[in-house]
């Protein structure tokens, strides 16, 4: 043996393992900096009156509570719209369409859209929603985070689906099932938790969207149902309060924020626990 | 070759695959294969792995037509009617033909759920009827005693033998005329397998049985017939007693006693 070698070797070893230490620790130096600050700043801007009261004018007490319900209202569209087209053509993606041309083009087109910026997305559904109803409205903030849903949950009921083995779909064909009662029946089945996982995970995407709903749904300072009509949204509000300078509009931003991180942690685990109860 | 080598003269046909070829897109995996099937008897295909023993089993219930690239030459006839006919309606074909599957395949359902999950597909019938059917089925898979108490729960709770019952119960249910068994076996311990053996003898007195199988005592044990396969080709074909004493090929001797495969 060539014990020159082995130390070198050796220090390699050591020399890589500090390395790679040392960056996860920084990376997790910055997250950690991040939610001290949100909840050291956060804390002191909650109180019941958050829940209860509307985002206020400057100087005067108030709440969030006409950001958090149009936060709630907004999502929750967007989710029921674009839940079930986002499974449906996944289900098209793993079932249907898996050998052919077509959904490879439309996986690739999905990909992108999956990543594209949501400034781009807020402006597409400006163009056809805001400029042809002729104002601002809730409706369309929620069809912009429709459109940031759908492709992560066609990309994960696709992943979900293909993990289903092929033998479990044969059974099923083999006792005289046809294709769309097997799928509905057993493979959806099957990949129900992560489906599930897919559609919180979309959730947790768009709590924290501003750009699209900038574009589209506006912001409110009052209370507002009216889905036709501007609706205010925890991340636009937290936009507008956090660049104003007022000291009580600040703590409400902070407040929001920690909010809306809390809701996504909150998703983020329920995601995991339904992803390990899959397993 | 219509007809096995030495077959009892009595035993009626039940499906008989004439001049049969297989592809996968270029590749030819069947090659002219001709058997006749025995009504309400047990046929063994055995053959090294790659033979195409799986797959001219796949042949029978059309389980190939769910992939493309995948396509079948000749005639294979089911009580006269042959299956590879494009008009034949895919899922009536299926529901006469059960399939059972190398590792047990339960769906994510209740006990009770997965053996009337074929019987709901064609059948109305009341709840009390198909209480029926379904103990009827569990009884015949030699399941009941060990499930009765337990039904509701989830059929992937079951241990592996008792999840290849179950599977062979949910065929069982839907009275199909022909079962095939796509090496049942394979996946589950020494006594399962010999649970699941005496099962396939019983079921043999109402049913036509195709079973392929890597285990040459388990074809012997359990078939009454007994087909070779040999790199797409059938070699030979006749009663299981005689294809393992007295075999009249070289390929197939060699074979069953292990010289190669």
């Amino acid at each position: 043996m060539n014990s020159v070698l082995y130390a070198r070797r050796g220090l390699t070893d050591r020399v890589f393992y500090v390395l790679s230490v040392g960056a996860a620790g920084f990376g997790l130096l910055w997250l950690g900096l991040i939610l001290f600050t949100l909840v050291t700043e956060g804390f002191g801007g909650l109180s019941l009156k958050v829940f209860t009261e509307n985002t206020p004018p400057p100087g005067s007490d108030g709440g969030l509570l006409n950001a958090i319900a149009g936060s709630l209202m907004m999502s929750f569209l967007a989710v029921i719209v674009g839940t079930p087209i986002g499974i449906l053509a996944g289900t098209y993606l793993a079932e249907y369409g898996r050998h052919t041309r077509l959904a490879g083009a439309i996986r690739f087109f999905n990909d992108i859209l999956l990543s594209a910026p949501s400034i781009v997305i807020g402006l597409f559904i400006y163009e056809i929603f805001v400029i042809n109803m002729g104002h601002f409205s809730a409706i369309a903030g929620a069809a912009s985070l429709a459109v940031i849903v759908i492709p992560v949950v066609v990309r994960t009921t696709e992943n979900m689906l293909l993990l289903v083995p092929s033998a479990l779909r044969e059974a099923a064909t083999s006792l005289g099932a046809p294709m769309s009662f097997v799928i509905r029946s057993v493979t959806w089945r099957a990949a129900r938790a992560g489906i599930l996982t897919g559609a919180l995970l979309a959730i947790a995407r768009i709590s924290g969207e501003t750009a699209p709903l900038l574009f589209t749904a506006l912001n409110n300072q009052f209370w507002s149902s009216n889905i036709n009509a501007p609706m205010a949204s925890l991340p636009a509000v937290i936009f507008q309060f956090a660049m104003s300078p007022y000291e009580d509009w600040h703590r409400l931003a902070w407040a929001g924020a920690l909010l809306i991180t809390f809701a996504v942690l909150a998703l983020s685990i329920a995601a995991r626990l339904l992803e390990s109860k899959r397993n | 070759m219509s007809e096995a080598n030495g077959h009892a003269a009595n035993d009626k046909i039940r499906v008989d695959v004439r001049d049969l070829n297989f592809y996968y897109g270029n590749t030819k995996a069947l090659k002219s294969i001709s058997l006749p099937l025995y009504d309400r008897k047990v046929t063994a295909f055995i053959g090294p792995s790659g033979c195409g023993k799986s797959t001219l089993l796949r042949v029978l219930n059309r389980m190939y037509s769910l992939y493309p690239g995948q396509r079948a030459e000749g005639e294979v006839l089911l009580d006269g009617e042959n299956v590879l006919d494009p008009r034949l309606d895919l899922n009536l074909l299926r529901s006469r033909i059960g399939m059972v599957f190398q590792k047990p395949t339960p769906f994510p359902m209740s006990i009770y759920d997965n053996v009337a999950f074929g019987i709901k597909l064609y059948e109305r019938i009341s709840k009390a009827d198909m209480d029926d059917r379904v103990r009827h089925a569990l009884e015949r898979a030699a399941l009941w005693g060990e499930v009765k108490d337990k039904l509701n729960a989830s059929g992937l709770s079951l241990s592996g033998g008792q999840q290849q019952r179950l599977c062979i119960a949910r065929t069982v249910a839907i009275k199909p005329e022909v079962i095939l068994l796509d090496e049942p076996c394979s996946a589950l311990d020494p006594i399962s397998t010999a649970k699941i053996e005496e099962l396939i003898s019983e079921l043999s007195e109402d049913y036509t049985i195709i079973i392929v199988t890597h285990n040459m005592q388990q074809a012997s044990r359990a078939s009454d017939y007994t087909a070779f396969m040999y790199l797409g080709e059938l070699v030979e074909y006749g009663e299981t007693e005689k294809m393992f004493t007295t075999p009249e090929n070289k390929r197939t001797e060699d074979y069953i006693t292990g010289r190669f495969g």
